[in-house]
């Protein structure tokens, strides 16, 4: 069976002037199955929100994919047109956004936010489109959601903002739902909500996503693979239980072990040395070789895929234990 | 709310009492009433008289009281040159300044809105540039001069349109009107044109760097993400975002055009309010000029007062806090 | 120089050479503006040169001739002096007018915008200094006189004072003065939190010399970029009000003035006597105004980085 989501070789750019573009997405391929969940993980800048916005279609001006495929249920949604790819969007991928304060338009009624979502894909009445709005609202867990519809959004907290994001994301059932770090402007308990409730509904539904996120112990309890990124390349793709107890790559074992756990108490937690290099000037070669103990002159040159479509590291000095 | 109304209202009121404290003072304290009022040719007791019958020998303080008294019945005294209630003078040219403001406004907003918007929208286009650059020539033209050079070449040189008065009235409502006849509009055109000039290139400024606010919201974005249809992303996400400066704006402008059109309406000969006054100044016809001026004090308190509530009815954010 | 690092502000900072050449450098790298600045200093030589370099004194009556009125660019007099910009309905050479005429124009606009700026300042500095119920007062006379436009303040002071010029003058400073107040009450807030100042106060440093050596130097620089653009103001506010019949002599016409009086040949096909002051006013304004638009890009303490 094919993959419902197969990006190959994608590349997106932006242009910096004097003819000089920024590659934030640096051919990354990965497949995505029916139901699958995929963590996203990396630090900012690292592509993986530009990874989300390009299989949107929503790369910001003049942003562009220049090169790449990305095979949406046999579809090849760079070559198709904007109409078709807008006919796509919010019906059969959604997405939702980092900070549920700035999604919402402030000067709409949430109701007209659900309702707009579903005049946009379907022929249905008024009546009809305010019980589905409803209804969305109420499978989101939003209390006495028949007056809520009335409500603006600055009426509501961010994690209910957050909520009503997700039931527009879920309006259509859509295939693939592409989350963009939603829980990472919420406060702890809210958060840990957000993810149980989107976790459940997701999986009724057998919803694919994509949780993008920098946060690698939500990503691995949330995840049944994990894609590293660094660079805007994938670094390391596995199983999520196959990365975290064996990461190959230098960089994603230095995010594990930057990660406080209850056995790491009172040891000094182990941080990557220097800082995430700057898009315009990556080191040639490997990204990571200059923040990397086992870089030497290999690493210079660019490293290919070690491993099978579902399962690789991009690294000539891979680690070979477990962590 | 409800107390902020209260509040703004007071507030207004007492603005435009201060007002007439400052325009009585100008007129009684800064001018000598006498020599204006009474003609210079009378003797002196004929003088005493009128000085006797306006009640300028009264103290300040009671002048002010009558002054005051006056303006609340609407009386402003009489007009010297048209020998009738100044009020009722102004008023009679009201209609022509309200339609002439009106239809510029119009026209800036037809041409400022969808420009700017556009401009906005994309900034990159060559196109857009070539608006921008129009619009700073538009801040930057002299608008009587503009006026004037209007009527050497639509009027003089290529005879196509008039430029002086009305041109034929019809009756509505009570007052007379040239939009309602096509040989109006016509000597509409010129005049309002050149009102618009200024207000179309501030709108439009403002329009565009409104849109460019608004398009790097997120919620642009979760809006486009949602599947929406790019005019219903234009029209309404982004639109709905900037009324709420473009309103104010159009409210605050309002008020300005129709102080502006004394230029406008002295190149045109167009006989409204803005002819009136500066008539009536160079005449020396004060009971018009004050007239004028308490009309004009009014109007912008009002529309201040206006702009206020509707920001509050237009902006949920701002509705909400004003009740709690 | 970092930003961060916290220096006592330096009064005489632009007087540094240093700076004030790389500033010049930086004006002057934008070709608009070093145009406009070009421009501008040839208006104000014509304006200052006026006697030598025009062909004719428009203001002395006995010059004129009104033979030689309403004549088309172009046409010269009786004994060869040429007109090269046509003359006007008594015969006064527009050329000569319009060199005259800047000197009123810029006159009146350089003085009012100075002297508005000074009023305007003081105050706003007062009302940032002083706080409490002064400036909350002071601040409020500021909004509501900001909320009536320029030419109604104008038209209501020259109502009450008269015709001239110098009512002109007044009308204009009275009109402008609430935007310095506004601006330098800004900039003097964000000053006024900062902790030299605090030292200035616990040090007894008397209050005038907070102000005049600590507030204003650091408010200097937006109430040029105004005071610039606010010269370009006045002079179209000016011609405006002069268009109207409300400003300047007309023994001693301004570029409004001219404009004004060719308004009546207009109709009859002698545009030359309002086009030409008209283009001299609309070069004079939009000089300023590049110039203006560059001093603010140059002064903003964000853009120097």
């Amino acid at each position: 069976m094919t993959p419902l989501l197969d990006v190959r070789k994608l590349v997106t750019e932006f242009p910096v002037g004097h003819g000089r573009t920024l590659r934030a997405v640096d051919e990354v391929s990965f497949q995505l199955g029916r139901g699958e969940v995929l963590g996203l993980v990396g630090e900012s800048g690292s592509g993986k929100s530009v990874t989300g916005f390009s299989i949107m279609g929503l790369v910001d001006g003049p942003g562009r994919v220049s090169s790449g495929q990305i095979m949406f249920d046999g579809m090849d949604l760079t070559q198709a047109n904007p109409e078709a790819r807008r006919s796509l969007r919010g019906r059969r991928i959604a997405m939702v956004f980092q900070d549920p304060m700035m999604t919402l338009n402030p000067v709409l009624r949430i109701g007209t936010q659900l309702t707009e979502t579903l005049h946009a894909h379907l022929q249905i009445g008024h009546n009809e489109a305010h019980a589905r709005a409803r209804d969305a609202l109420a499978l989101v867990g939003i209390p006495s959601p028949e007056e809520r519809l009335d409500a603006y959004p600055h009426q509501f907290s961010g994690g209910m903002r957050q909520r009503v994001a997700i039931a527009i994301a879920l309006l259509h059932q859509p295939d693939l739902i592409i989350a963009d770090e939603p829980t990472t402007a919420l406060d702890v308990t809210i958060q840990a909500q957000i993810i149980a409730e989107f976790q459940r509904l997701t999986e009724e539904r057998g919803t694919s996503v994509i949780w993008i996120t920098h946060d690698l112990a939500i990503a691995s309890g949330l995840a049944d693979r994990i894609a590293v990124m660094y660079g805007g390349r994938i670094v390391e793709m596995g199983q999520t239980d196959d990365v975290l107890s064996a990461p190959r790559h230098p960089y994603t074992r230095g995010l594990i072990r930057s990660v406080p756990s209850q056995n790491s108490r009172g040891t000094r937690l182990a941080q990557i040395p220097g800082v995430t290099p700057n898009l315009a000037n990556m080191p040639k070669g490997c990204a990571f070789r200059t923040r990397c103990a086992r870089a030497d002159a290999a690493c210079e040159s660019r490293p290919g895929r070690f491993g099978g479509p579902q399962a690789f590291h991009r690294c000539f000095h891979p680690h070979e234990e477990t962590a | 709310m409800i107390t902020t109304i209260i509040r703004r209202g007071i507030q207004a009121m007492f603005v435009i009492f201060a007002m007439t404290l400052i325009v009585f003072l100008g007129v009684n304290v800064i001018g000598n009433p006498v020599d204006i009022l009474v003609n210079p040719d009378l003797n002196q007791a004929e003088r005493l008289r009128v000085v006797e019958r306006l009640g300028l020998d009264q103290p300040l303080w009671q002048q002010y009281l009558t002054f005051l008294k006056g303006l609340t019945q609407g009386d402003f005294g009489t007009s010297f040159v048209y020998g009738r209630p100044a009020l009722d003078v102004i008023l009679d040219r009201l209609p022509a300044t309200l339609e002439l403001a009106l239809l510029a406004m119009v026209i800036a907003l037809v041409i400022g809105l969808p420009l700017g918007l556009y401009a906005g929208l994309y900034p990159n286009r060559i196109s857009s540039r070539v608006i921008m650059t129009g619009s700073i020539l538009g801040f930057s033209l002299p608008t009587f001069w503009v006026g004037l050079m209007f009527i050497l070449l639509f009027a003089v040189e290529l005879g196509w349109l008039p430029s002086n008065g009305r041109g034929s009235t019809v009756e509505f409502l009570g007052a007379r009107w040239s939009f309602l006849t096509a040989d109006g509009l016509q000597h509409m055109i010129l005049p309002a044109l050149n009102l618009a000039l200024f207000k179309t290139s501030l709108i439009l400024r403002l329009t565009r760097a409104g849109v460019q606010e608004v398009v790097a919201q997120d919620y642009v974005k979760f809006a486009r993400a949602k599947g929406l249809r790019e005019n219903r992303v234009i029209l309404v996400h982004i639109l709905k975002n900037l009324m709420i400066p473009v309103v104010t704006i159009i409210g605050l402008e309002f008020g300005s055009l129709i102080a502006f059109s004394v230029v406008t309406e002295s190149i045109f000969g167009w006989p409204g309010t803005g002819k009136l006054i500066i008539d009536s100044i160079n005449l020396l016809d004060r009971p018009v000029v004050v007239a004028y001026l308490m009309m004009m004090v009014v109007l912008f308190v009002t529309l201040n007062f206006i702009i206020d509530i509707s920001y509050t009815l237009l902006d949920p954010r701002v509705r909400l806090d004003g009740k709690g | 120089m970092n930003a961060n690092v916290p220096i006592l502000p330096d009064a005489s900072a632009l007087a540094e050479s240093g700076r004030l050449r790389t500033g010049l450098a930086r004006f002057f790298a934008a070709p608009l503006a070093a145009l406009g600045a070009i421009v501008l200093l040839a208006v104000v030589l014509v304006a200052i040169l006026a006697p030598v370099l025009s062909p004719q004194n428009p203001y002395d009556l006995m010059q004129l001739d009104i033979m030689d009125s309403r004549l088309p660019p172009g046409s010269s007099s009786f004994n060869g002096v040429p007109y090269h910009l046509g003359t006007d309905g008594q015969g006064r050479d527009i050329l000569s007018g319009i060199m005259y005429g800047l000197r009123t124009s810029l006159l009146v606009g350089l003085v009012s915008a100075v002297a508005a700026a000074l009023m305007g300042t003081t105050v706003g500095l007062m009302a940032a200094y002083v706080g409490g119920r002064t400036e909350g007062f002071l601040m409020r006379l500021v909004d509501l006189q900001l909320s009536f436009p320029t030419i109604l303040m104008a038209l209501m002071v020259l109502a009450f004072l008269g015709n001239g010029v110098t009512n002109v003058i007044l009308a204009i400073i009275i009109a402008e003065w609430a935007t310095y107040a506004r601006t330098s009450r800004g900039t003097a807030l964000v000053e006024r939190e900062k902790e030299y100042i605090e030292a200035a106060r616990c040090l007894r440093i008397p209050a005038h010399r907070i102000l005049l050596r600590h507030l204003l130097p650091n408010c200097l620089a937006p109430i040029i970029v105004i005071a610039t653009m606010q010269v370009a103001r006045a002079i179209g506010l000016e011609a405006t009000l002069s268009f109207l019949g409300l400003g300047a002599s007309v023994t001693q016409p301004s570029l409004g003035m001219l404009i004004s009086n060719g308004y009546q040949y207009l109709l009859s096909g002698l545009y030359w006597i309002s086009f030409y002051p008209g283009i001299a006013l609309l070069i004079t304004i939009v000089a300023i105004n590049l110039v203006g638009d560059r001093l603010r890009d140059v002064l903003n303490p964000r853009s120097t980085r």
